[in-house]
């Protein structure tokens, strides 16, 4: 029996294997004839299973890499390579990839449980069926008693615990998280950063998480990915789960001895860039 | 600040809400009771200006006779099926502009080339095509609110920001789904404000379109009122013609709060007035 249990956790975990490979990839925008390289070849294999952390000074082009994970850009030349999942039989194949977006991603219009079902009537779900899946992630997320309020009646926390409701419903193989708590006050953030982990240690969904914010990199993240200034490339990559093991509980990660040095760690990374970053601002490049 | 939020209560001691309310109601009985006191006292010619009592009693006979309400009723059905042949079609094909280039490419300058004709002008036109019956007054509202429903809806598709367009295609949302889930609800405030202005459009041109090309509705009692100089008719069809913009005006309003519950509406009020209802 405990046997057993092992070996479904390997199943779900092997190590190092391959979800996302990405190769050469780069993206050049036209600006007036001109053109600007946001991402400049970049080579990485995104874990399966793996929570990776990307962050970078800003403009550095990490929302877009994000984007062109999530197909709402192209990249504009080099190769995206997703290893599939085999599909159930009987089944229909998964979304690829769910994203969260930013603070406005939930729609006005739906209340909170349309929100949520949505990707799933995209699927082309009947409503019986989306909706009871639709309402068991709401109360995952604590949102029982809100499934039927519009977002205008919910606080910033709210809507993003709907997002990633939305998510997390639509099963996706990668789910591809845009600043999704950037807009949130501390106290929100760091109660929903310690919900985001409870929800993905039941899934061991394969993660792509951008943030400006180091504290929440190594909060959530297997790995971070540091970018550097534009045109954007892997700057370096540090292991964190090497520090802190799963499953990880985010007040004791934030307390404990080896948080100030992983932030060090990823700061002194990172501040050249964001430097070099300030001053082509101040050039006015 | 604080000095003035204190001062602001006013010489009734109502809340603002209330007081202001008073002021709405107030406004027009004054302006009558001005004008009655101007034709009791002989300051207006009562034979073009009659008092308001005149034409309240003017209004009660036409309505005990049934007269009053065979004119109202016809504009109104006039009206309705013009209105709804027109903001249909002009939804559609403003939303499918929003969404699409290419019907953008095909529709734009047809609009731009046709929107700024006046259209009394064409009713001539109209009424050589669809003869003198219904179908010409159907034909003319139809136009008129057309314009109105296509811009407002075409605007209020290019105004949806473009995140809920990113959600829809990374969730796989299909074109039906991003027409009925995203375009239409998103594009609703502005349709809404297209429609309530393409009701107002329609009364102006249903009373111009009868004036002319009609023997029954609002305008052809104005108009005939003027011409065999019955005075009173034509200010009750005046009266009438305000009324019922008021209540249409009404009837949009409640229909966008059934139609837009996700508009914080009603406690979407100025700071102010919130801090005064409290006090």
């Amino acid at each position: 029996m405990m046997q057993q249990r092992a070996q479904v956790y390997e199943m779900k975990r092997p190590a190092h294997e391959a979800k996302i490979r990405l190769k050469n990839v780069r993206k050049v925008f036209k600006l007036e004839e001109k053109e600007i390289e946001v991402l400049s070849p970049i080579n990485f294999e995104i874990r399966r299973g793996e929570f990776l952390c990307v962050v970078g000074p800003s403009g550095c082009g990490k929302t877009t890499l994000l984007r062109i994970l999530a197909g709402l850009e192209e990249e504009s030349s080099g190769d995206i390579e997703f290893v599939r999942e085999a599909t159930q039989p009987g089944k229909k194949e998964r979304r690829i990839n769910s994203m969260v977006f930013q603070e406005h991603g939930v729609f006005p219009w739906m209340t909170v449980r349309d929100n949520v079902a949505f990707g799933l009537k995209a699927q082309g779900m009947g409503r019986k069926e989306r909706y009871e899946i639709a309402d068991e992630y709401i109360e995952k997320v604590g949102l029982k008693a809100f499934k039927n309020a519009y977002p205008h009646q919910l606080s910033g926390g709210m809507k993003q615990r709907a997002s990633i409701a939305r998510a997390f419903a639509n099963d996706p193989e990668i789910l591809l998280m845009d600043e999704p708590f950037a807009a949130l006050d501390e106290q929100t953030k760091i109660i929903l950063q310690a919900e985001l982990l409870r929800i993905w240690e039941e899934t061991h969904k394969t993660v792509v998480y951008v943030t400006h914010s180091i504290d929440e990199a190594i909060v959530l993240a297997d790995r971070v990915m540091i970018m550097t200034t534009r045109p954007g490339n892997i700057k370096e990559v540090i292991d964190v789960n090497e520090v802190f093991s799963r499953p990880r509980n985010v007040d004791n990660v934030k307390s404990s001895a080896g948080y100030g040095e992983m932030f060090g760690r990823i700061w002194s990374c990172l501040r050249d860039e964001v430097m070099a970053h300030q001053r082509e601002v101040e050039e006015g490049k | 600040m604080s000095s003035t939020t204190k001062t602001s209560k006013n010489m009734f001691c109502m809340t603002s809400d209330n007081f202001e309310k008073m002021l709405s109601v107030m406004s027009p009985v004054v302006l009558l009771a001005i004008w009655e006191a101007a034709a009791l006292f002989g300051w207006l010619d009562v034979r073009f200006f009659p008092s308001p009592t005149a034409i309240f009693a003017g209004l009660w006979n036409m309505l005990i006779s049934g007269e009053l309400w065979e004119h109202v009723s016809i504009s109104i059905v006039r009206i309705i099926v013009g209105f709804i042949a027109g903001a249909i079609p002009g939804i559609i094909i403003g939303l499918a502009m929003g969404m699409s280039s290419k019907m953008r490419a095909i529709i734009q300058p047809l609009v731009h080339a046709t929107f700024p004709i006046p259209k009394v002008a064409i009713l001539p036109l109209l009424i050589l095509i669809f003869g003198m019956g219904e179908m010409s007054k159907y034909a003319i509202i139809a136009l008129s609110v057309v314009y109105m429903a296509l811009i407002n809806a075409y605007e209020g598709v290019r105004d949806i920001p473009p995140i809920y367009m990113d959600v829809g295609d990374n969730f796989g949302a299909n074109r039906k789904m991003m027409f009925w889930d995203v375009a239409l609800p998103g594009a609703m405030p502005a349709i809404m404000a297209g429609l309530k202005l393409g009701m107002g459009v329609a009364l102006l041109v249903i009373v111009a379109a009868e004036f002319v090309g009609a023997k029954s509705g609002i305008g052809y009692l104005i108009w005939n009122s003027w011409q065999i100089f019955e005075v009173e008719k034509m200010y009750v069809g005046l009266m009438v013609t305000a009324i019922l913009g008021f209540a249409t005006a009404a009837l949009f309003n409640y229909m966008e709060r059934v139609l837009i519950p996700w508009r914080k509406g009603p406690s979407r009020r100025p700071a102010r007035s919130k801090k005064n209802a409290k006090a």
